[in-house]
């Protein structure tokens, strides 16, 4: 993620001054990262908990979200339409990939993560056609264009905006797992699919639905990303990835699991890319490794 | 028995026609052909993992980039003889497989290709990121090709030494597949639990199956970056091993000659299809989508099918 290295760069060149403040800053751009990598974990984690598909499109859902973001946010100049249009669009699409293809290899994990990774190829070839390859900035919403004075430094507000959007996503998710109807039908699924089945539930209404919003949630990542980060080909993959690594540590099928892992990912990407550069990489990774040893089921997964 | 001797003739013939390739083509194909060659090598080591053992791996690349980069890096970096390299980079990919395979296989399913997938994505992040080391991004060229008294600096001698070398290892991999072991293997892929009860201790069984397919996996690495004269991180890139998934898979998973088809048909097209278009990519994709709904069995298991609706009728 270039956009964000070189800003946490030119943030610890003036390391001299208020050392403690830097952690904060970086700390905070660590935490607004991993809110981000929230967003596109949640959905892959109940995905996976759900139909046990390992969503290889998931990093497409954020690009192409983004990139139809982007065009919308353009052509309207409203950033609420802009997340409103990627989040529908990519749901849809979502729901589609489901319905009509990954649904007639139910539990078989081969042919769906060829379709999967059949449809990242498509939709990286699709937007590069479509976007071009140059990476695209979106424009922050107007009232979040400002910085709020922290110490020496004046921070963004708008990463401040993301840290409460993932908080709120957060929180929307576990009172409707753990509130509604729907919810519980869920964690059912989640728990067995067939007993579920066998109590009445509309499963397969489920899976499409939990497929639709864990793709509308890759896309809102993407569209908050576009401001930070930027838009480029090859950012599916990047995001993709530290998704995966998310839901490793933190447990696939666990919301909680997804929220924790985030912000671990999030903050420790933030400070390896700051502090060791060359092993940026490697600081996410090592501990996943760690993790898959000790307790392969992640930090909050069940057998 | 005439069956056998017929496929015999036409397994020789075949052999024939490769010999003598390069007095029928040109440089260019004959070169494009010693790419096929190596990538149906790469196919049919995961095909002893995934089509014979049932273990989808989302991480096959790592055994073929460790040994390519052992290669370069050992060539490029400690200045030692490219012959003495090869060795020395079949023993990286295998050893890399003893430390992988305890990992990825107290998992199944689906969560074993994630597992796979995490473990290739360590190995890939050391490549990418470790500059001083790898040159990142960028990669290694200058691999020089060994020399065993004649060179393999023309195309054609190289295409020879790589149809030798893979040859030998293709006839390895029939003997592991038909012998007791690879019987074993194929009784893991329909049933463990039948195996297990059986008094196979299945766990072993497809230990040695992942290191072999390293191995394997191994051999064509290490042949890929004498061809290319240039290791980079692709070479350990999730792309790379999905690339031999779909290869195992058009072929035809379990059946060592369907992958060596699927790769060669594989790297053919990526040729041809980059010759005219920029969307390869976008193709690639589409093979993908087509081969999963449509030939889930592969080309083999098309052509097994239509025989069976022949007789049939």
């Amino acid at each position: 993620m270039p956009a964000q290295g070189a800003g946490a760069g030119a943030i610890a060149d003036r390391r001299g001054r208020g050392c403690s403040m830097i952690w904060v800053i970086q700390t905070l751009n660590g935490v607004a990262f991993g809110m981000l990598l929230f967003l596109l974990a949640a959905g892959l984690s109940l995905i996976y908990g759900l139909m046990k598909i390992l969503n290889l499109t998931h990093g497409s859902f954020y690009l192409v979200g983004g990139y139809i973001g982007l065009t919308v946010m353009r052509l309207t100049g409203s950033f609420v339409l802009a997340l409103i249009a990627a989040a529908v669009a990519i749901a849809l699409v979502g729901a589609a990939i489901e319905r009509f293809f990954l649904r007639r290899f139910h539990l078989d994990e081969l042919p769906q993560t060829l379709l999967t990774f059949g449809f990242l190829f498509i939709f990286a070839d699709l937007s590069l056609w479509i976007w071009g390859g140059n990476p695209l900035m979106l424009n922050e919403p107007q009232i979040f264009a400002r910085s709020v004075p922290m110490g020496d430094y004046a921070y963004p507000v708008y990463r401040l905006f993301l840290i409460a959007v993932g908080l709120a996503v957060a929180g929307a998710l576990w009172w409707f797992q753990e509130h509604t109807r729907l919810g519980t039908m869920l964690r059912a699924g989640v728990d067995d699919a067939e007993i579920a089945r066998a109590l009445g539930i509309n499963v397969s209404l489920l899976f499409t639905l939990v497929f639709a919003v864990g793709a509308a949630l890759a896309a809102l990542a993407g569209v908050l990303a576009g401001p930070v980060l930027s838009l480029y080909p090859g950012a599916d993959f990047e995001v993709l990835i530290l998704a995966f690594v998310v839901v490793i540590v933190g447990g696939l099928g666990s919301l909680r699991g997804a929220l924790v892992g985030a912000l671990l990912v999030g903050i420790l990407d933030n400070f390896g890319k700051a502090y060791f550069p060359e092993f940026a990489l490697f600081t996410v990774f090592v501990p996943m490794a760690v993790i898959l040893v000790v307790r392969p089921t992640g930090l909050f997964g069940r057998r | 028995m005439t069956v056998r001797i017929w496929s015999l003739a036409g397994a020789l013939a075949v052999l024939a026609l490769l010999i003598a390739l390069p007095d029928v083509v040109r440089g260019y194909y004959v070169a494009l052909a010693t790419k096929m060659l190596i990538f149906a090598l790469f196919a049919m080591s995961l095909d002893l993992l995934l089509g014979y053992t049932g273990l989808a791996s989302l991480g096959h690349a790592t055994y073929f980039g460790v040994a390519a980069y052992t290669v370069a890096l050992l060539v490029v970096r400690a200045g030692v003889n490219s012959a003495t390299a090869f060795p020395a980079a079949l023993a990286a990919a295998t050893v890399t497989g003893v430390l992988f395979a305890p990992l990825a296989l107290r998992a199944r399913g689906s969560y074993f290709l994630m597992i796979t997938f995490a473990l290739a994505q360590v190995v890939w992040s050391i490549a990418f990121g470790w500059r001083s080391l790898t040159n990142g991004d960028d990669g290694m060229p200058n691999v020089v090709r060994p020399d065993f008294g004649w060179s393999l600096d023309n195309t054609v001698s190289f295409y020879h030494f790589v149809l030798a070398t893979v040859g030998v290892a293709a006839l390895l991999l029939a003997a592991i597949a038909n012998s007791p072991f690879g019987r074993a293997l194929r009784g893991i892929r329909e049933s463990e639990s039948r195996m297990q009860a059986l008094g196979y201790d299945v766990w072993r069984y497809q230990y040695v199956a992942f290191v072999l397919s390293a191995f394997f996996a191994g051999i064509a690495g290490a042949l890929y970056a004498y061809y290319n004269r240039f290791v980079g991180p692709e070479y350990l890139n999730v792309v790379q091993s999905a690339e031999a998934l779909i290869m195992v898979i058009l072929g035809g998973a379990g059946t060592l000659l369907g992958p060596a088809i699927g790769a060669a048909l594989i790297v053919y097209l990526e040729d041809f299809v980059s010759s005219m278009t920029e969307h390869w990519v976008l193709v690639l994709g589409i093979i993908y989508v087509l081969v999963t709904l449509f030939a889930p069995r592969g080309l083999i298991g098309l052509v097994v099918e239509f025989r069976q609706r022949r007789a049939a009728k």
